[in-house]
């Protein structure tokens, strides 16, 4: 056995996340509601905003006012990150009603509550950076919140430039992150048994 | 003692879910289903009801749809008395500006970082900057020839006379001594008219730029863009930033952070933003905090809702 940086973390992820905890082929019995559903629908919702929002970008923040496609894309990146949002917020209701933090979850759960104020927060800049009239008075509203809190000069809401960075490198890269850790830990601590559940062979 | 410690031991312990029974579950198969169906309806929405566009203002299509909003607002800055003027932090040093928590007052503690003399980035700089006809010239020099009582003493007189001529219409003021001002505001809206002011108050002697401070102050300040806000059912009273022009779901996740500007004390409250930030910041920790709330992380046992979502787990061990 090897004692390099690189050797240690290979056997660290291996022991934390086996491949057949990461990629299983079977989840529990109990995990059997729709319910279930809305958190890979938020996934796959966060990628079509990734994909359309990644297509906005390669022709740049004007191109949608003066292109049919243009319009047409930044209609889909409007309503995936509509579907985006209502999925994301039906998950979090259920996992909250489903004490999902419970058997050493909580970071699951925070990791989920910070990317949903993360994407608000995404959402915002984005309705600031459309260089329309929505934009102008959003960012003419918020400035007066953020500079009644002192930080209107450090996050400038009438500086477009600053606020497109925020929205299509920052914040993507935050919400991409957490995403990625909040599944992570959800395949490593496995799906939450029910409320009062005892495993089979446990009951009394 | 020790059975009422053992039950509740009992009670807090949560199984590894590998202790149950399983089934067969292709989570790459449900990522591609899902996707599919999300791409297919946001690319179905896109099509049936597209996204709203509505153009931005420029200052020369204000000055030109509404000059006497224009002027006024030009006066205002002069005098001193608009919005950008009285701000306070972050833009100049207002006495008394500045809105607190309680006795906290963040703004004025994070000072004037982006400096902004209404009066002199808005209007005299600009006009002074110009090729302007010899009365703008003129004027230009009786106002800097002034001393401050007497420039405040012109410009106040002609935002009063302003506001009582019919429309609002400078051609129509009652006349009197109000020194350079007319000509100062006169010269500005055309400078405005033409487009010219929206270059100078973006470029700054600078070839790229992305920010838009200046202009957006100076057209914050007129009530033109505020008017259009209102027939586009966006402002503060009206749920404000949650929604957006046109018909559409807007930002609808924003719904608890709007209401509390619905509501007293915080719909007329002169702190309101910063003591709304301020519940908003609790209210956000709470949400992270939840599992370690107590009461609150107990409301799903309380509620059951949880026997809907387990209900086939609850019916088989039964």
């Amino acid at each position: 056995m090897t004692s390099s940086w690189t050797g240690a973390l290979r056997r660290y992820a291996l022991r934390k996340l086996p491949p057949e905890k990461l990629l299983p082929e079977s989840q529990p019995a109990y995990m059997a509601s729709w319910i279930y559903v809305f958190g890979v629908l938020t996934v796959a919702a966060l990628v079509v905003v990734l994909v359309s929002g990644g297509v906005l970008a390669l022709f740049g923040p004007a191109w949608w006012h003066v292109s049919s496609v243009g319009k047409y894309v930044n209609s889909v990146h409007l309503w995936s990150v509509e579907l985006f949002m209502a999925v994301m917020v039906i998950h979090l209701w259920g996992k909250f009603f489903m004490a999902a933090w419970r058997g050493r979850r909580a970071l699951t759960w925070m990791t989920g509550a910070v990317t949903f104020l993360a994407s608000i927060g995404t959402a915002f800049t984005g309705y600031v950076v459309q260089q329309n009239f929505d934009s102008q008075w959003i960012s003419g509203q918020a400035k007066d919140a953020l500079n009644a809190v002192g930080v209107g000069a450090w996050f400038n809401v009438l500086d477009f430039g600053q606020m497109l960075m925020w929205h299509i490198v920052l914040l993507p890269l935050v919400i991409g992150l957490l995403t990625v850790w909040h599944v992570l830990l959800v395949r490593m601590r496995g799906i939450v048994p029910p409320i009062g559940a005892t495993a089979p062979g446990d009951e009394r | 003692m020790k059975g009422a410690r053992g039950r509740a031991v009992k009670g807090a312990r949560v199984p590894a879910p590998e202790a149950f029974p399983t089934r067969p579950y292709d989570l790459l198969k449900e990522f591609t289903i899902a996707l599919v169906v999300v791409a297919v309806l946001s690319a179905g929405l896109a099509g049936l009801f597209s996204s709203p566009d509505e153009t931005p203002v420029t200052l020369a299509s204000w000055s030109s749809a509404a000059p006497n909003d224009f002027t006024a607002t030009a006066v205002a800055e002069l005098a001193g008395s608009s919005t950008s003027a009285q701000y306070g932090p972050p833009y100049n040093d207002t006495p008394g500006a500045g809105q607190k928590i309680g006795p906290v007052g963040l703004q004025r503690a994070a000072g004037v970082r982006i400096p902004v003399d209404p009066a002199e980035d808005f209007v005299l700089r600009p006009l002074r900057e110009s090729p302007e006809p010899p009365e703008v010239t003129t004027a230009l020099a009786q106002w800097n020839a002034a001393t401050p009582d007497q420039r405040q003493a012109w410009s106040s007189a002609y935002a009063d006379a302003l506001g009582k001529a019919p429309d609002g219409d400078p051609a129509k003021v009652a006349p009197a001594d109000y020194g350079p001002v007319p000509a100062l505001a006169a010269g500005l809206l055309t400078l405005a008219q033409a487009g010219s002011l929206d270059g100078q108050l973006l470029t700054r002697g600078r070839f790229y730029q992305t920010d838009y401070t200046k202009p957006m102050l100076l057209l914050a300040d007129g009530s033109y863009l505020s008017d259009r806000a209102t027939a586009q059912h966006l402002t503060g009273s009206q749920w404000g930033m949650m929604n957006e022009t046109g018909n559409y779901p807007g930002q609808a996740w924003l719904w608890l952070y709007t209401f509390w500007y619905q509501i007293d004390p915080f719909k007329s409250s002169k702190n309101a933003d910063a003591e709304v930030w301020a519940i908003m910041a609790v209210l956000s920790l709470a949400l992270v905090l939840v599992p370690f709330i107590p009461g609150v992380r107990s409301v799903p046992r309380w509620t059951r809702v949880y026997r809907l979502v387990w209900r086939d787990h609850y019916r088989t061990r039964r």
